[in-house]
């Protein structure tokens, strides 16, 4: 069943007409405050109200993230844009379908049974009635709340979703166009920001002139407390500038990150503030195998290939913004703070830019862009930022240490489950704790007051907690949480925050309990999975793989296996994967089973499955942010490499059919059942753990000389 | 200042600028090309590639003035008369794109490759494309539709 509770975007934008106009001929406005982030939602969101006002895909004129027309629907992230703002324009587009009929009804003196939708257009037992949504759209008043009621379409009677609809922004981006970056209105003045080093750091010394100098022409310099910034109508002037002063810029006092940050060790030294979440009854280790491990993932970064970039101009007393933020309504309502402007004296314009994996810099460069916006009323301001401010300024995914310890009984089956977390918070973006989190904020005279930090909340899924209760059946389970909220680094979300990190400690424990129980590490899943969703996941990743057909693998090739339920309440994926390990990791295929309930648009789904794929294993292979001198010492992608063209195996994608269960999120699903799919297959091929990510060559040359 | 001459895209053009500037902020700022992207800056990300003279070349860090009188070639010079070529049809049908931030500067190296070889393998268009960095994880899509194009250019009458 699909569910038709209100789904939280439509609690918080109740009245129908914030949601869909029909002030176009032949065309319907939709809104949506889920943005595209190159995940295909807006053609997913165009196929949902299509098929529930029964119109053609090319009818719906989707406006997404334009907070002067568009829902406010908080930040397009954690898989929740198909579930949430799916399932409100699904509910929003069928009530509105049948106050339409319901009227047509009484006008012609029928039932509603006898009428039709098609093309917009309403028949009466199939035949035309010469009315359609546009010709009715005066007598139907949409100023009213959404009472989520009207049946849905039942999804065998579907037409349009869970059928393949080509993504409608691709034709533009294979011509190069439609990004933000590529907005270059008349007269507009580029923008440069110099980013602290480190929180609360002092700029003790710039040499102006010399910054000036290296700019070879032209260029502003507004200082305001310890922010700088470089202005020209000639974006490479500003660059040279910035460039320079990157290197020219002395800086003391504030928070200078140690360079052993994000260690375990580290981490573990760091002030906290613990909880315990207990389940079940204690079973003593007395008398009864006890197993431990410790694991670790280091901080992380974006690494978006196109830098942040952001518009700004305040003109008339009104501020209007293009970003490609995450969130447009929260990041008008910041801005509006931290500028001391009313909110509706912004419209924050949703605009694209490339792919957001998490909280990174858009927000940051929306701020920079506005805040010298109103320092030049009726300019147009263009912020973009360099690759190496990208590196040093980014918010940055969080380092972990996870300890898990499980008691064992008399079957090998863990009877007592304890995982233990240190980690800071995973979400620091505008909003978040009552701050505004803009980088530049902070660093201008009299910013807002920092208020103390917490994590995600575990009933909005966690955020170092994120998948830190595993699947299995485990008949007591203690959650140990130690937040570390005073760490002088701002941690922020990543795509499946603490997620990726806990499957890969899990998994890798379960492949170690299997291991001394002497069974097959997929077999043995399957003995602590009673629920037969899961079941049949990690099934199906076993059969597409040939897993049980043991295949005879060369001497240093292995396979492993992950699987996970995204939050525990969004998508499953099960994935093997085939490495060679050497040196080096080879991966020589993958294969990934995921189970998402009702697919909104089929290839899209594969693309984000496989999209995070490839994510989760650049994750666990090669990425860290490291600190020196205090700040981030990584500023180019030699010393922070992803995986590349040459690094990708073949991978094959089942997804699982499952149309009458309501869709879930998919885009994080895969990311850490991937890495963890890596870790045992590189244990399989060493012989040894590598508990401690990334999956380095140093790291496994160490591994190997160990002992 | 000084005025520079390039072959853009067939067309003979002539620009009044500072010729050390880079020559993707040439093509951007002074002849509004903006279809080339900046992802570093430093040549570790193919966002910026263009042809010159046919050859694939990072435009970010090669100053302006140094080919000057050259070819060039930019995503905007794919297309002929507003129809998508070939390859940009084939990334089309096997939808090879997320965000298609890295597409650009992809699809010129593809297409350079393709002019050399029509057939290539999945290691010829690895090893051509490994230049590019794509963060969303589209490369098998991307390596698929190479191999598309090449095979439906090669059918096609010529
Ligand atoms: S911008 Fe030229 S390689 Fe990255
Ligand atoms: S599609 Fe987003 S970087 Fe390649």
């Amino acid at each position: 069943m699909i569910d038709t509770k209100l789904p939280l975007s439509l609690t918080d934008n109740p009245i129908l007409s914030q949601w869909i106009a029909f002030n176009e001929p032949g065309r319907v406005r939709v809104g949506s405050g889920k943005v595209e982030i190159g995940q295909g939602i807006l053609t997913a969101l165009t196929q949902i109200a299509a098929e529930e006002l029964d119109l053609g895909v090319e009818q719906v004129n989707l406006v997404s993230g334009q907070t002067d027309v568009s829902p406010a629907e908080g930040f397009t992230s954690g898989s929740y844009s198909i579930a949430v703002g799916g399932a409100s324009i699904r509910l929003v587009c069928a009530e509105v379908r049948a106050l339409f009929l319901d009227r047509l009804a009484e006008t012609l003196k029928c039932p509603v049974a006898e009428l039709s939708v098609a093309n917009g257009k309403f028949l009466r037992n199939g035949k035309g009635t010469g009315r359609d949504y546009w010709s009715m759209a005066v007598e139907i008043d949409l100023e009213r709340r959404a009472s989520g009621t009207a049946p849905v379409k039942k999804p065998s009677s579907y037409r349009i979703v869970g059928k393949h609809l080509p993504r409608l922004d691709l034709p533009a981006k294979i011509s190069g166009k439609g990004f933000v970056h590529d907005m270059a209105p008349n007269g507009v003045l580029h923008a440069r920001v110099l980013r602290q080093p480190w929180r609360g750091a002092h700029l003790a010394a710039l040499d102006e002139a010399a910054v000036r100098k290296a700019a070879q022409a032209p260029i502003d310099i507004l200082r305001e407390g310890e922010f700088v910034a470089f202005t020209s109508a000639d974006e490479t002037a500003i660059m040279r500038a910035a460039e320079a002063a990157r290197t020219l810029a002395k800086w003391d006092g504030g928070a200078p990150v140690p360079d052993d940050a994000g260690t375990p060790d580290w981490l573990k030294r760091q002030s906290a503030r613990s909880r315990t979440v207990e389940t079940g009854v204690q079973t003593p280790a007395q008398g009864n195998r006890v197993v431990e491990a410790s694991f670790s993932r280091p901080f992380l970064t974006y690494s978006s290939i196109g830098t942040a970039c952001a518009l700004a101009e305040w003109k008339d007393g009104h501020l209007n913004v293009w970003s490609h933020t995450q969130g447009p309504a929260v990041l008008r309502d910041w801005l509006a703070r931290a500028l001391k402007l009313e909110a509706r004296q912004v419209t924050v314009i949703h605009t694209h830019g490339a792919g957001a994996y998490g909280h990174n810099t858009a927000d940051d460069a929306a701020f920079d862009a506005s805040f010298l916006a109103m320092r030049h009323p009726g300019r147009t301001i263009r912020v973009q930022w360099s690759r190496e401010d990208e590196f040093l300024g980014a918010p940055i995914s969080t380092a972990m240490a996870i300890d898990l310890r499980a008691v064992l009984d008399a079957d090998n089956k863990p009877a007592d489950w304890t995982i233990e977390i240190w980690s800071p918070p995973h979400a620091q973006r505008p909003g978040m704790n009552g701050n505004a989190n803009f980088s530049s904020e902070t660093a201008l005279p009299n910013p807002l007051p920092m208020n103390p930090l917490g994590d995600v909340p575990d009933e909005r899924g966690g955020g170092a907690t994120r998948n830190a209760v595993a699947i299995y059946d485990l008949p007591r389970h203690r959650l140990v949480h130690h937040l570390l909220p005073e760490v002088p680094i701002r941690t922020s979300s990543l795509r499946g925050l603490g997620a990726w990190a806990n499957v890969y400690a899990i998994e890798m424990f379960i492949d170690e309990l299997a291991e001394l129980a002497g069974e097959d590490p997929i077999a043995y899943r399957l003995s602590l999975l009673s629920d037969p969703r899961p079941r049949r996941v990690v099934e199906t990743a076993a059969k597409i793989s040939g897993w049980f057909d043991k295949p005879k693998l060369p001497e240093g090739t292995a396979r492993g296996f992950g699987f996970a339920r995204y939050k525990n309440i969004a998508a499953f994926a099960a994935v093997v994967v085939e490495a060679e390990v050497a040196e080096d990791i080879r991966l020589k295929r993958i294969w990934c089973a995921a189970d998402a309930g009702l697919v909104i648009s089929p290839d899209g789904a594969r693309n984000q499955v496989e999209g995070g794929i490839i994510m989760g294993a650049s994750f666990v292979m090669r990425e860290q942010v490291k600190f020196a001198g205090g700040r981030v010492a990584n500023s180019t992608w030699d010393d922070y490499p992803i995986l590349r063209f040459s690094d990708i195996p073949d991978i094959d994608i089942e997804l699982i059919d499952n149309p009458n269960e309501p869709a879930l999120g998919l885009g994080e699903a895969s990311v850490g059942p991937t890495g963890a799919a890596i870790g045992n297959a590189v244990a399989r091929a060493l012989g040894k753990r590598i508990r401690d990510l990334p999956l380095t060559r140093e790291r496994i040359v160490a591994t190997l000389m160990a002992d | 200042m000084s005025e520079l001459h390039f072959i853009v895209n067939g067309k003979s053009v002539r620009v009044e600028t500072d010729g050390s500037k880079p020559l993707l902020s040439v093509l951007r700022d002074d002849l509004n090309l903006r279809g080339t992207h900046f992802g570093c800056g430093t040549e570790q990300c193919g966002a910026c590639m263009v042809l010159i003279d046919g050859k694939p070349a990072h435009s970010c860090s090669r100053e302006a003035q140094t080919v000057a009188g050259h070819s060039i070639t930019t995503v905007e010079g794919l297309s002929q008369n507003g129809a998508l070529s070939p390859l940009q049809q084939a990334f089309l049908d096997e939808q090879a794109g997320q965000c298609g931030y890295c597409l650009s500067g992809i699809l010129i190296s593809a297409s350079a490759l393709l002019a050399a070889n029509p057939a290539p393998t999945r290691a010829e268009v690895i090893a051509a494309l490994d230049p590019h960095l794509c963060r969303c994880g589209i490369h098998n899509r991307v390596i698929r539709a190479v191999q598309k194009a090449g095979a439906a250019m090669a059918g096609a009458p010529r």
